[in-house]
């Protein structure tokens, strides 16, 4: 159809009519989407604003009426209070192993497998498949109690490990690879066997490099999904040593009397990390074309 | 791996389900019991009853506005889309804990900013917090908000790939954007919807960290959904043979949920 548009004939000038009067025309509509737009933006970022610029008012100025948006003697006290208060160090230390890890094994294992369904052909890959299919059915959270009991029985209980290691499988980073090494031309591996690579240098020199988006993409994922975690953490970690950030903030939330002016610090402190990584990489996750890995 | 951290937990999740297991201790075997006692259970009803209502506001809340959010940011009239597209972003980066405080910080009955704004426009303040209803919709909202910008990028993505000579062909035969939208995004999309719709109803259906931050379940225990009935009997009551059975129902629920939901999708691709 727009073939037709291309074969009439017009002018330049009076294209140019056409277009600034076509400009004019959808003034009003511009106004429109952008004013919704903006509006949904308001309400997305409100809470967030109110939230951190309450975070820096003395504690005092917290429930004083009438509320004001900016603090008139701003002060860091709910922050210094929260982060000498609290074991900080410690939970972040664990919550940043406890990602890393899993995000760098998750990634390795969901090229592995995704590639694996890609490229070979087999029964089990199959039926393979059709498990990981079935694992988005039954997410941890549903059998929290029998997981727990394997864990357990595994002698992870109260260890990172107990919490890494379940974690590491996800079916949505599986089909985020097995889409992508879909796309791949099998020439490419036929050729790198001819020049005798083994199948392992095959994945490890040419399929991982050439993934490498789909790799930052998940793993930025992977690690938001690891740094936010809680109820899986929760149950598997009894020892305070060995907390979490999500638990160890939990428990200011759960106290008799909370402290909003500490509580306040340590929420921003705990998602501090986050924003500033995804304000590095966002440009990758908005990029991705995350339908390719799930649409399947 | 797979087979050891799904596999495993499920079929001994099946078998602990018909016993009275407690964690410690050998596992009698009590049949049938733990569901009769199970669909007898009162509070088993109201947590289930409270995540079905949970679900079905946060599912068409969650699809409306990320796909709103989506158009507007894929749209050629809209401005600013680089710095909207990151605010955005902020809600999912926060984890349900955090979110959790914000909400109560915002919804706070004494302290919280809406119902001071609400006295300040002339209106009576709110019992966010003891009022049941009013907790289980400000936890709708907070999910919603949280939830909005992964289901947006998927689409984003799926706007992307409808292909713009519909558009241009629709356009030519005068159709208006309410008519473009209708008959051509909405078809285009449709393998989208379907996924957002079923992750949607999976993840509401297992919903915990953000209502145990924002109210805990409360008042009381009027907001207690299936995962934190299924935690609290099963952790804090140290009943795993009971808490088994109730993850067993949940995951029938669910597994029809998503039966129907793909049955529902596939009549609807015939027909097309």
């Amino acid at each position: 159809m727009s073939a037709t548009t291309a074969q009439r004939p017009s002018p330049s000038a009076q294209r140019k009519a056409a277009q600034r009067s076509r400009r004019r025309a959808e003034a009003p509509r511009t106004l429109g989407a952008t004013a919704v737009l903006w509006l949904l933006v308001v309400v997305y970022g409100v809470p967030v604003a109110w939230f951190v610029l309450s975070s820096i008012k003395p504690a005092g100025e917290l429930f004083s009426y009438p509320l004001t948006l900016f603090s008139k003697q701003p002060t860091l006290a709910g922050y210094s209070q929260a982060w000498t208060q609290f074991d900080f160090y410690r939970y972040f230390g664990n919550t940043l192993l406890v990602a890393t890890i899993t995000t760098v094994l998750t990634v390795i294992a969901s090229a592995a497998a995704g590639y694996a369904l890609a490229k070979y052909r087999s029964w089990w890959l199959s039926a393979f498949a059709v498990c990981v299919i079935a694992t988005t059915m039954l997410p941890t959270e549903v059998i929290l109690s029998p997981s727990f009991l394997v864990v357990r029985d595994l002698g992870l209980y109260n260890h990172l490990a107990g919490v890494i290691v379940p974690s590491i499988l996800t079916a949505t980073g599986v089909f985020m690879f097995r889409q992508f090494f879909t796309t791949v031309p099998d020439e490419l591996l036929e050729a790198a066997r001819i020049d005798g690579s083994s199948e392992l240098q095959t994945f490890f020199r040419i399929m991982l490099p050439i993934s490498r988006p789909i790799m930052i993409t998940l793993a930025i994922f992977s690690f938001q999904w690891r740094w936010n975690d809680y109820i899986w953490p929760l149950i598997v970690l009894n020892d305070p040593k060995q907390y979490t950030l999500q638990i160890a903030l939990q428990s200011i939330v759960g106290a008799e009397n909370v402290n909003w002016s500490v509580l306040l610090g340590a929420s921003v402190i705990s998602m501090a990390p986050l924003v500033l990584l995804y304000l590095v990489f966002q440009r990758y996750v908005m990029s991705a074309d995350l339908n390719a890995g799930l649409k399947d | 791996m797979f087979a050891l951290f799904f596999v495993w937990p499920a079929a001994i999740g099946l078998y602990y389900s018909f016993t009275s297991y407690t964690g410690v201790g050998p596992a009698r075997f009590v049949g049938l019991d733990n569901y009769t006692s199970l669909f007898a259970d009162s509070s088993f009803y109201a947590a289930l009853t409270r995540t079905l209502l949970f679900t079905l506001m946060v599912v068409p809340a969650t699809y409306v506005v990320s796909l709103l959010s989506a158009v507007l940011l894929t749209s050629e009239y809209t401005r600013g889309k680089t710095v909207a597209r990151v605010i955005f972003f902020v809600p999912w980066l926060i984890s349900p804990i955090v979110a959790g405080v914000i909400w109560r910080w915002l919804f706070g009955e004494n302290f919280g900013l809406v119902n001071y704004l609400l006295l300040q426009v002339g209106l009576h303040e709110v019992a966010w917090q003891s009022n049941g209803n009013l907790s289980l919709i400000i936890v709708v909202i907070a999910s919603t908000w949280g939830s909005t910008a992964f289901t947006m990028l998927l689409f984003i993505a799926a706007l992307k790939s409808v292909p713009k000579s519909y558009y241009e062909a629709a356009a030519l035969d005068g159709a208006g954007p309410w008519h473009k939208f209708r008959y051509i995004t909405l078809p285009g999309i449709a393998p989208t919807s379907f996924i957002v719709v079923l992750l949607g109803t999976i993840g509401a259906m297992k919903e915990y960290a953000l209502i145990q931050a924002l109210n805990g379940g409360g008042p009381g225990s009027e907001n207690n959904l299936i995962v934190q009935y299924i935690y609290r009997t099963g952790f804090e009551r140290a009943q795993i043979g009971y808490a088994s059975a109730a993850s067993f129902v949940l995951l029938l629920i669910l597994m029809v949920i998503a039966l129907v939901q793909m049955l529902v999708n596939r009549r609807m691709e015939a027909n097309r």
